[in-house]
């Protein structure tokens, strides 16, 4: 078995029985890393990765330590690291070195892991293919003619291509769920605000959450349970305990109830998706649970509510980038609104600009209530829909996108790309835990398994996503390589 | 209702951006359609649902009026584009 295709619970028990060194890991990855030509990293940083290896082999000779000890990683290139580029993707912060790291940095700082680089993703987090970044699209492991799907494309890449043992990543609106399911791995988005947004780069601030993208569920509540808990500086950071997230991965889902909401499967869903889907659901009846149709009646309203609500937001959180403080800054301008409006002009990527048009459109006066008042009140109803699934059933099952990867460069109208999106949008209006797992194949490309849970459901969703990982395999499948 | 190109130039002017002719052109259409996308809510009755700003029905936290934060100006300023004597620089404003 190549080192590449280890968990993270594989890797650390290698670790300790000396049959292989951190440093050793990391050159492994780094060299793979230099090999690839998926695009998925935007910074490789080789040196600061071999010193933290160092430390880490140091750690486990004294039997010190944790499970995550020395274990590669790759990280967005949303998250601050001090003194490293952090771009989010973006000509604008191209030459932004951080002056402090965010808290999920620090975490996995904390965790002794080694970061192997900042990973690639649409422009600050804005975009469902990952070709909307600065620097350059990045390419499908299982096909590198496909998308890796957006904003964490990069992450998803770097996983599923063997470039690192994990990954971080944020999701807005399905960011982490989407890739994870193009790409064939595992990503779990938790509740708002279980994980710190402090020096994560804000896109839409009551929707945006970080979270893990591996190999296996329970890789992910290993990584969750170094990424999660309150911080003071976030202060919309939850008050609230954090459980081990690996303790309950063995329990039984007999009895389990799914729920599968009608919506999530009709017209759109492509049908060798769909029966994937429904194959990976039928998994789950003959471990014992029990399937129960259900309706999320203003599912449909998510698209439109979320393209409100997320450029709303926008509009407002990128107004800082204006090339006075820190970031790009237009060549000799002439007054100061030419030095706005050229810094911003020529920083920003076509997407971010037609979102934050829309959000200071929706926001102008006259026409805020006819869109952001009532957009926040779908949010509300479609939040709402959820609130009444969860006193029926234990968790919603659905798919993740309405298809596997499509080529890259294919859709051209930004309306199309919102389209896909169906899915993953309303989980991140009602600030509830997502997940994706490996579910199976269509056309050689990986289907994803969506899980909606109630909110600080987490280690519920792992212990169901484990629990399917037992019984199959899809999550050990790995692109063949030239 | 659409939106003019006239419109979109003032809607750019707001959130400080400029468009080329051809951004112009492009951004009508397409600011056009994501607007016609939104027009879908009009088909729900909302008017006794309270807008929801936030996910979680939480109170904002309170903290002690206490100094937390050193003074990382120079820091701050060493990845600014243009400083002097501990000030950001801009083109001049006033004469």
């Amino acid at each position: 078995m190549s080192i590449h295709t280890q968990t993270i619970a594989q890797l650390a028990q290698g670790l300790k029985d000396k049959e292989f060194s951190s440093v050793e890991l990391t050159q492994h990855y780094l060299k793979r890393i230099q090999q690839s030509d998926l695009n998925a990293f935007i910074t490789v940083t080789d040196e600061l990765a071999m010193a933290q290896a160092q430390a880490a082999d140091e750690k486990i000779a004294k039997g010190a330590g944790s499970i995550l000890t020395g274990i590669p990683y790759a990280h967005k290139d949303i998250f601050c690291t001090q003194g490293v580029k952090t771009s989010a993707g973006s000509k604008m912060l191209d030459n932004f070195i951080a002056p402090y790291d965010a808290t999920v940095s620090h975490q996995l700082n904390q965790a002794d892991t080694v970061m192997l680089g900042k990973v690639n993703m649409d422009e600050f987090a804005m975009g469902s293919s990952n070709e909307n970044s600065f620097y350059g699209a990045v390419k499908n492991p299982w096909n590198t003619d496909k998308i890796p799907g957006g904003s964490s494309g990069g992450s998803a890449a770097a996983v599923a291509g063997g470039l690192s043992c994990f990954a971080t990543g944020t999701d807005t609106g399905g960011s982490i769920r989407q890739p994870a399911s193009l790409c064939g791995i595992t990503g779990l988005k938790p509740t708002y605000g279980r994980v710190s947004r402090y020096g994560m780069i804000a896109y839409a601030s009551s929707l945006d959450q970080a979270g893990p993208m591996t190999k296996t569920a329970e890789d992910a509540a290993i990584v969750l349970n170094a990424m999660a808990g309150f911080d003071e500086k976030d202060s919309t950071s939850a008050e609230q305990a954090v459980p081990d997230y690996t303790a309950n991965l063995n329990d039984s889902v007999k009895g389990l109830t799914i729920g599968l909401p009608k919506e999530f499967f009709s017209e759109g869903l492509d049908d060798e998706v769909a029966t994937q889907v429904m194959n990976a659901v039928k998994e789950f009846e003959a471990m014992g649970a029990t399937v129960k149709e259900i309706s999320l009646p203003n599912s449909a309203y998510a698209i439109p509510t979320y393209y409100i609500v997320a450029p709303c937001e926008c509009s407002s959180n990128l107004s800082r980038l204006d090339g006075v403080r820190y970031g790009y800054r237009c060549d000799n301008p002439k007054d100061l609104e030419d030095l706005y409006l050229r810094s911003r002009s020529e920083g920003f990527g076509a997407e971010v600009k037609r979102r934050i048009m829309i959000g200071a459109y929706a926001l102008s006066a006259g026409y805020y209530d006819a869109y952001y008042l009532k957009a926040q009140k779908t949010r509300h109803l479609i939040s709402e829909d959820f609130k009444k699934a969860f006193n029926e059933v234990d968790v919603i099952m659905g798919p993740v996108s309405p298809t596997t990867a499509f080529d890259l460069g294919s859709v051209k109208d930004p309306v199309s790309m919102y389209l896909a999106d169906i899915y993953t949008l309303s989980a991140n209006l009602a600030g509830l835990p997502g997940m994706s797992i490996p579910a199976g194949f269509s056309n050689k490309l990986p289907v994803g398994l969506q899980l909606i849970g109630n909110y600080w459901s987490e280690s519920k969703l792992l212990n169901i996503a484990h629990q399917f990982q037992l019984q199959t395999n899809w999550h050990q499948q790995m692109p063949q390589e030239n | 209702m659409s939106l003019s190109e006239e419109q979109v130039t003032q809607i750019a002017y707001l959130a400080r951006l400029t468009l080329s002719d051809a951004e112009l052109k492009d951004n009508t259409k397409d600011l056009n359609a994501i607007l016609g996308l939104a027009e879908q809510l009009g088909a729900i009755e909302t008017d006794d649902i309270e807008p929801m700003a936030h996910p979680l029905h939480m109170t904002q936290r309170l903290r002690a009026d206490v100094v937390t934060e050193q003074d990382h100006s120079d820091l701050f300023q060493s990845i600014a584009p243009k400083t002097g004597n501990k000030h950001y620089l801009v083109p001049t404003v006033i004469e």
